[in-house]
């Protein structure tokens, strides 16, 4: 049996149904999206995990020159060496029909006769190598997507300067190949970079590997320091051309995997808490219209002997039920939201499966914070409501006393006539309540303002790394470093405008702690088509003494100009160096470093090599010159600038960045949902002011203003609060959307703010006139019999 | 019939009714209400509640609009008007006292009067009123700080303030204390002798018609009787 005050419960929630509705769906936004970041940050994690675990990824990689396979067993003896295996890892080019440009290919040997003890692969069609084919390979599965390649399939394949033709057999995927970037390249592209995996003695065969191995994996176990294994690793490979031993953290594919499962827990952990932030706000504002509404119920029921903890339950009660029923349909909503995604997701972290599971401590943090959320709004009114005596209820009503509060001052009062006073004093009167509604409306348009920043900021990085830094046409890669007639070949090609020559080496750069793995890009001096810029997007001129490092990079190594940086260089002669930091760019894209060519050749001793070339090119001959270079057998990749632009701007529209979308749109929603119901309880309080001034005879556009121009005066007090918070989240926003790949500046972009400012004058022009409708509609004559 | 020489009366109803719903659930609030009420007169309309002498008063007040029939004001189809001509009638023409005062909280005494001098043709100055309901102490006030009696005076002060012709008056007393209530009443009666005001009082106090020239019951929706009073009490006198 129902307690009357509860079956009063129940029909106080009917009648404000719509308010319950609205206030319900921005707890439900709020809930989902933690719910379904929070269950993709874990199903991603779980995923990875397992995949891991199952095709038993390697935790330590040792790429070498040439080492002789007995050296895995001696690298498998190393105490902590749970297992080790060796293999071959080399590049190449595919050569496919109708593509001008040559496609980088990372060739992967697996063992024959057994299954790999690391490292295994996932077979996702077709069937596995059969020991002693030399002709058969496995594809990775998203590259044959691209081009539509399937088992059975024949392709050419340049390695070592000859030509091959396999034999597709099998298609594959592998937990070292999440994401797939070309050597030397930060941009994951699925189309222009293939991985093949072949038997081992013929990927041998190709690179006179016979008996060799030029790269060791290995596990270890949990009790070791894996920094003390990869220094006896360096040490032991020494002799055999190592260049350095580097742990899964360092692993590229997994570097980037572990940076958007973090960027989707920052937003997950960032963003809800606005919404549920407004969704109190406006429960507040609720509740306090039904306590002072029924204050003589309140007091009537007191008198009946309930007492206060009683109806502040049954006020408390409905609080909970409207947070809870928001938490709920938030649950619900982020489970089927994130199942539905899941299938998305899969397909871009190219995970085999992808099982959706949301933490349960995730349903609680969602039910909690609401109901949380919501009580510390309601606590506020339901003081009142305990407050109030019992004989509220026999007295006749008392006008809100206007003659405590705040008053206008005599100058400016002088000016105003009475609506513009009415409008004011209601301001004036509960400055707390105004505040409120200004920060509820602020709050709604910061989202948008942070959410419109960070998606300019996104075309801002894309636009300084292609526009300002990255001028050229063409990027040519060398397979090995070439002598400076190099440089003059290029220049001879048909079509080539400029050739400017680039050295790069991989190098681990160390400040005391902190150290990086990563590249050195040596430019040549006064460089135009690939340049290192400051701040204020100045080139700036390589230093003959000295390294020039990105932001990002000497925020990781801790290090400031002026500074001295050690650099292990792990190619030539493997020199280690001491350079002074000369000064920072401000790159958004990786973390590189820039030295001069000169410098650089100079600390290798190696005059005049270069990596591979920036060209500017004849756009007419494109096609010609692109056939030409891939026929050099030294050229071991061409990156065009373009395809680079779509790639990264794929890679930030689909993955967490992808986010920015969703929320953009639920920011605008809950924008004019705050402006509409700040709007319309206010009109529900003043109904019978409202309803008396039409009585006295004034106009429907002079009521109107007593209501709406307090609506705008509030609106207006909100653009700038809410420019200001807009300021702070994006940065938060902008930090949180920050990879290892790419960052997202804290950029001022006045266009966001004027848009989102437009975006709340719009909803409180657009609630002005739906409330307006509302003041015409106004019923004269049962407005005045109420008694308030 | 009608002597030439006679002026128009203030109100000449004819044939009104107000339905409200429709079907079995219809409401018949007027059945058919016929009536003139002279100029300058005090006319109290009595009856128990839902009779129909609020409806009446909201219709002529230009609030509501009749079913059927016809209601003048003078000269005017107050039957025919447009909602804006309406709200341009109440603004020119009537003045309101309701029961529970309809103040506006947010603003003073001498302001709530103001609002309704500011947008009317010759209103009189808002201390004046003021002065004329007893309460030119008492100006700079917010509702909150007077009284029931005090905020009701209030309230016929910004209904006169404007040189209404006719002031029509809901339950004015309903809320106040019978001495209380009493000055109201008496200063409705001194607005009718000294500005000659029309004064419409609906209520459903007995003792109220008294003070009046002409005496309205109503029952069901219709006029049972009309008494004319040719000798009003002052209202000082009146007990109830």
């Amino acid at each position: 049996m129902l307690s009357p005050l509860d079956k009063k419960l129940f029909r106080d929630i009917w009648r404000v149904k719509g308010q319950a509705i609205a206030i319900m769906l921005v707890i439900a936004s709020g809930v989902t999206l933690m719910v379904m970041m929070d269950g993709m940050v874990n199903s991603l994690t779980d995923t990875r995990d397992t995949y891991y675990e199952r095709y038993r990824l390697a935790e330590v990689f040792a790429p070498v020159k040439r080492a002789p396979a007995h050296m895995v067993d001696r690298v498998a003896d190393l105490d902590g060496v749970l297992v080790a295996e060796g293999r071959i890892n080399a590049a190449g080019q595919i050569n496919l029909p109708g593509i001008d440009v040559p496609v980088r290919m990372q060739a992967v040997s697996l063992p024959e006769h057994r299954q790999p003890g690391l490292n295994a692969v996932y077979l996702s069609a077709g069937r596995h190598l059969q020991a002693n084919q030399r002709d058969e390979v496995l594809l990775l599965e998203s590259f044959a997507r691209e081009h539509e390649l399937a088992p059975g399939d024949r392709m050419t394949v340049t390695m070592n300067g000859a030509r091959h033709q396999f034999h597709i057999v099998g298609l594959a995927q592998s937990p070292e190949f999440l994401y797939t970037t070309p050597p030397g390249e930060l941009v994951p592209d699925e189309a222009r970079f293939a991985v093949v995996w072949m038997n081992q003695k013929a990927l041998a065969a190709v690179f006179d590997l016979d008996g060799a191995v030029n790269e060791i994996l290995l596990r270890t176990s949990r009790d070791v320091s894996e920094t003390g294994i990869i220094t006896e690793l360096d040490r032991l490979l020494s002799p055999y051309g190592g260049l350095g031993a580097y742990s899964l953290d360092d692993h590229l594919s997994n570097r980037f995997i572990v940076d958007e499962i973090n960027s989707l827990r920052v937003s997950s952990r960032t963003v809800p808490p606005v919404f549920l932030g407004v969704a109190a706000f406006l429960l507040y504002i609720v509740i306090s219209r039904m306590v002072q509404v029924e204050r003589e119920q309140i007091g009537l029921l007191k008198a009946f002997g309930y007492s206060s903890v009683e109806i502040g339950g049954h006020y408390f009660k409905f609080v909970v039920l409207i947070a809870a029923g928001g938490a709920l349909l938030g649950c619900l909503m982020g489970v089927w939201l994130g199942h539905s995604l899941s299938g998305f997701y899969q397909l871009y972290y190219k995970f085999p499966f992808l099982v959706f599971s949301v933490d349960p401590s995730a349903f609680v943090i969602g039910f909690v914070s609401s109901v949380a959320a919501a009580s510390a709004a309601s606590l506020l009114v339901l003081r009142r409501a305990f407050n109030l005596p019992a004989a509220e209820a026999m007295r006749p009503p008392a006008p809100p006393d206007y003659s405590a509060s705040l008053q206008i001052p005599k100058p400016v009062s002088t000016w105003l006539d009475q609506p513009s006073r009415m409008m004011l004093r209601s301001v004036l009167r509960q400055p707390a309540r105004a505040m409120l509604a200004t920060l509820g409306i602020a709050a709604g348009m910061s989202l948008s303002v942070a959410m419109l920043s960070v998606m300019s900021a996104f075309d801002r990085t894309i636009s300084l790394s292609f526009d300002v830094i990255d001028r050229s046409d063409v990027t040519v890669t060398f397979i090995e470093p070439l002598g400076s007639s190099a440089t003059f070949s290029l220049q001879s090609l048909d079509g080539v405008f400029k050739v400017e020559p680039f050295r790069a080496v991989s190098v681990l750069m160390r400040n005391g702690v902190h150290d990086y793995r990563g590249s050195i890009t040596a430019l040549s001096e006064n460089p135009a088509l690939y340049r290192a810029v400051d701040v204020s997007m100045q080139a700036i001129d390589l230093p003959t003494e000295g390294i020039v490092l990105s932001r990002s990079l000497a925020e990781q190594l801790a290090i400031l100009p002026g500074q001295w940086l050690t650099i292990e260089i792990r190619e030539g002669r493997r020199p280690v160096i001491e350079v002074p930091v000369v000064s920072i760019a401000d790159t958004l894209l990786g973390s590189p470093a820039f030295m001069s060519i000169e410098t650089l050749n100079r600390l290798l001793k190696e005059p005049g090599r270069l990596s591979g070339a920036y060209l500017s090119i004849d756009q007419q001959q494109s096609q010609r010159l692109y056939r030409q270079l891939k026929d050099m057998p030294a050229v071991a990749g061409v990156t065009l600038r373009e395809e680079s632009r779509s790639a990264i701007r794929e890679v930030m529209d689909t993955g967490a960045g992808a986010m920015r979308f969703i929320m953009t749109a639920i920011a605008a929603v809950i924008s004019f949902g705050v402006v509409y119901n700040t709007a319309r309880i206010s009109f529900a309080e003043r109904a019978r002011d409202l309803a008396s001034l039409r009585v006295l005879g004034l106009s429907r556009s002079e009521t109107g203003f007593v209501l709406l121009g307090e609506l705008a005066l509030i609106a207006l007090l909100a653009l700038p609060v809410g420019c200001l918070l807009g300021y702070f989240l994006t940065s938060l926003i902008a930090e949180a959307f920050s990879t290892d790949l790419y960052r997202i500046p804290m950029a001022f972009v006045p266009a966001s703010y004027g848009l989102a400012m437009l975006g709340v004058v719009v909803a409180a022009v657009v609630s002005g006139i739906l409330l307006q409708r509302d003041i015409h509609r106004l019923d004269l004559v049962s407005a005045l019999k109420i008694r308030e | 019939m009608a002597d030439k020489q006679q002026p128009l009366p203030a109100f000449n109803v004819i044939g009104l009714t107000r339905q409200y719903g429709e079907g079995a659930a219809a409401v018949h609030a007027l059945q058919g209400i016929d009536l003139q009420i002279p100029a300058s007169a005090l006319v109290v309309l009595l009856g128990p509640s839902g009779s129909g002498k609020s409806t009446l008063l909201n219709i002529m007040g230009g609030l509501d609009h009749a079913s059927s029939g016809e209601c003048w004001f003078f000269d005017q189809a107050l039957h025919q008007f447009s909602e804006k001509a309406l709200s341009l009638y109440r603004r020119q023409n009537v003045g309101f006292v309701f029961q529970f005062y309809n103040l506006m909280p947010s603003l003073t005494a001498r302001e709530n009067v103001e609002l309704v001098t500011e947008i009317a043709d010759s209103p009189m100055a808002a201390d004046e009123a003021l002065a004329l309901v007893g309460l030119d102490h008492r100006l700079d006030h917010f509702p909150a700080q007077l009284s029931g009696g005090e905020q009701q005076r209030v309230a016929i002060a910004r209904a006169i303030a404007k040189n209404p012709t006719l002031l029509l008056c809901d339950e004015p007393t309903g809320a106040l204390d019978s001495a209380t209530g009493r000055t109201v009443l008496k200063v409705l009666q001194q607005v009718n002798q000294q500005l000659g005001t029309t004064v419409l009082i609906v209520t459903h106090a007995a003792a109220t018609a008294e003070m009046a020239d002409r005496v309205i019951h109503f029952a069901d929706g219709k006029i049972r009787e009309v008494i004319e009073n040719p000798a009003p009490v002052p209202a000082e006198q009146i007990v109830w």
